[in-house]
């Protein structure tokens, strides 16, 4: 993809972030944090294409850690924002 | 004549390269990262309620999924040697089971790591928790950076000439932005997890330390990016190591008061590294994501520094709490008179009530007393009185903070509100019960200019009619170190206690 395509969607992608963001929920603002974190961690993609090459034996290695940093994160995020939201109940009326 | 390929499946049915950077474009992957991006675009949305918030965080991990298995099937690793001979064609592939195994052992090992912490984790350590994982993905983003300079070939950055300049650029800003995060975060995890000293570390003449550090980082990426192949080396380790000391400068002179701020600007800081990464491989679904958390960790930011009447800049400058002589915390204090309370007046006077606005602060927290605060609900409830909670943006040490740490407690989030939303109502209520709290009821934030947290919103607990203010002693001030007037208000009873300890006096005088 050319440079213009690719900062096109990075601006268009700030304002939905921004118009977004400000409609969550002050009281879900932790939870937003715990998965904002989560989804930042898809940069495990660029390090999954490192492990793969085999033919730089450094840059192969880096990758590998790259995956296990990232794996902590996208598990880990992913699943304390779920025993978060899963404390978020309203009441069952008697 | 023999040509001999050497390229991974999927590659095949790619368009040949002819874009400056990222790797050939692949019209059904770019459109598998696409729909990861939404899925992401969603997860976000979803958090506008409680009640879609669940399904938003599967949205997340339905985004994450596609992102990782379309990069999977991608990036086999392993080689398709493609035979063209006189003959007819020849194609096999042969899969690095070795390179496979050990990329499923490293998301193995990861996902363990992750799911023990996020079940054993404790609601009120969350702000280190997400400062610890920023950490991490600072780092993931400078270890991409280095994989990708070290073998641009594998992620389809390599020209005639070396690595285009544009994504030199990208490259080391990812780089330098992801290791200030790291370094950032971990003095910020050190500070919130009490195993560094809150208040500020002053150097002399810090400001023009790190304005020269981040000059030179922008110098050494405009060298990076400018010079020929052999000259890379230096220039990027040099770029590296002081992306990570100006990280570390950055997050030593700020105070923990501040500390949800710095949280909020690294998850920024982490979703920018995300970006700059996703420009170099060209990847619309980092791209997205990055811009959504860059943007959603500034506007928390800015929420944060709203409610502490405090600008961006006087933040990030630091120093603020720091011991420096001067303001209400070095002059002995006046003794003024005030009324102490037992657990069986406040009791009394709590049944006799309408209506009860609860004031936490993080004070409640550190002593446990939310499950006896929701329990003195419950029964206060049943004798028809009208609870509410009020929270301040601040309350806890990181947005939203408190609202996770009631909801622990099982108490209802119809019940709670935010300061907007409830301050006008102090003048019906008969009770503002205030556990914790301290700064954010203080009036000096309205009437003394001189006072450190001056123009900050407070809650307008004078309005009520009666004041309880449970606080361990008299002798403890607030973060910001001020006297507060509230103490010595005619209707203010003191209920000096442990926090816990009192509500459950109370709890147990009510029935």
């Amino acid at each position: 993809m050319d440079f213009i395509s690719i900062l096109s969607i990075f601006v268009l992608a700030c304002f939905v972030g921004y118009y977004v963001v400000w409609s969550v929920t002050p009281a879900l603002h932790t939870p937003l944090m715990a998965v904002t974190n989560a989804i930042s961690s898809v940069i495990i993609v660029g390090a999954l294409i490192a492990a793969a090459a085999a033919d730089v034996p450094g840059a192969k290695w880096l990758g590998l850690l790259g995956i296990v940093l990232a794996s902590v994160n996208i598990f880990g995020g992913f699943a304390v924002t779920a025993r978060m939201l899963a404390m978020y109940k309203k009441k069952e009326k008697k | 004549m023999r040509h001999l390929l050497l390229a991974t499946p999927f590659a095949l049915l790619a368009t040949p390269a002819a874009a400056s950077t990222g790797e050939p474009v692949n019209p059904w992957v770019a459109l598998a990262y696409l729909i990861s991006g939404v899925f992401f675009i969603l997860a976000l949305r979803g958090l506008s309620s409680p009640a879609t918030s669940r399904t938003a965080n599967r949205f997340g991990m339905v985004g994450m999924l596609i992102a990782v298995v379309t990069t999977l099937v991608t990036h086999v690793p392993g080689l398709t040697i493609v035979v063209y001979d006189d003959g007819p064609t020849q194609t096999w592939f042969e899969l690095d089971w070795a390179t496979t195994s050990q990329i499923l052992i490293a998301i193995a090992i990861g996902a363990a790591i992750g799911l023990v912490t996020a079940r054993r984790i404790a609601m009120t350590a969350m702000p280190e928790l997400v400062a610890a994982f920023h950490s991490l993905v600072g780092l993931a983003a400078v270890l991409v950076g280095w994989a990708a300079y070290l073998n641009p070939g594998a992620f389809g950055l390599l020209t005639e000439a070396g690595i285009a300049a544009v994504s030199k650029v990208e490259m080391g800003l990812g780089i330098a932005i992801g290791a200030i995060t790291f370094s950032g975060s971990v003095i910020a995890f050190a500070k919130l997890s009490g195993k560094m000293s809150g208040s500020p570390i002053l150097l002399p003449a810090r400001h023009v330390i790190n304005l020269g550090v981040l000059a030179a980082i922008i110098v050494l990426t405009a060298l990076f990016a400018m010079a020929g192949p052999d000259e890379t080396p230096p220039l990027i380790v040099a770029l590296t190591v002081l992306a990570f000391v100006i990280g570390f400068l950055l997050i030593i002179p700020i105070g923990g008061a501040d500390m949800p701020v710095v949280v909020s600007m690294l998850n920024s800081y982490s979703g920018w590294a995300a970006a700059a990464m996703g420009f170099t491989l060209g990847n619309t679904a980092m791209i997205i994501t990055g811009a959504l958390v860059g943007s959603s960790g500034a506007i928390l930011s800015y929420i944060m520094c709203r409610a502490m009447n405090r600008s961006f800049i006087s933040v990030i400058a630091g120093g603020f709490g720091a011991d420096d002589g001067g303001g209400a915390s070095g002059e002995p204090r006046e003794q003024r008179p005030y009324k102490q309370g037992s657990a069986a007046d406040a009791a009394f006077m709590l049944e006799q009530a309408e209506k009860v606005i609860i004031i936490p602060g993080y004070g409640m927290a550190v002593a446990q007393a939310q499950h006896a605060l929701r329990e003195m609900t419950d029964v206060l409830e049943e004798k028809g009185v009208e609870v509410k909670f009020a929270i301040h943006p601040v309350a806890g040490r990181m947005p939203g903070h408190m609202n996770v740490l009631l909801a622990e407690a099982s108490v209802d989030y119809d019940k709670v509100f935010e300061l907007e939303d409830i301050n006008t109502e102090f003048a019906q209520a008969d009770v503002a019960f205030i556990i914790g709290a301290n700064d954010v009821v203080n009036p000096a934030a309205k009437t003394d200019k001189s006072s450190p947290i001056y123009g900050m919103p407070v809650f307008d607990v004078d309005k009520a009619k009666q004041v309880f203010f449970i606080k361990r002693s008299m002798g403890g001030v607030g973060y910001a170190g001020v006297d507060n007037d509230v103490f010595y208000m005619d209707q203010t009873m003191m209920l000096l206690s442990d926090a816990k300890k009192m509500v459950e006096e109370i709890v147990k005088a009510l029935d």
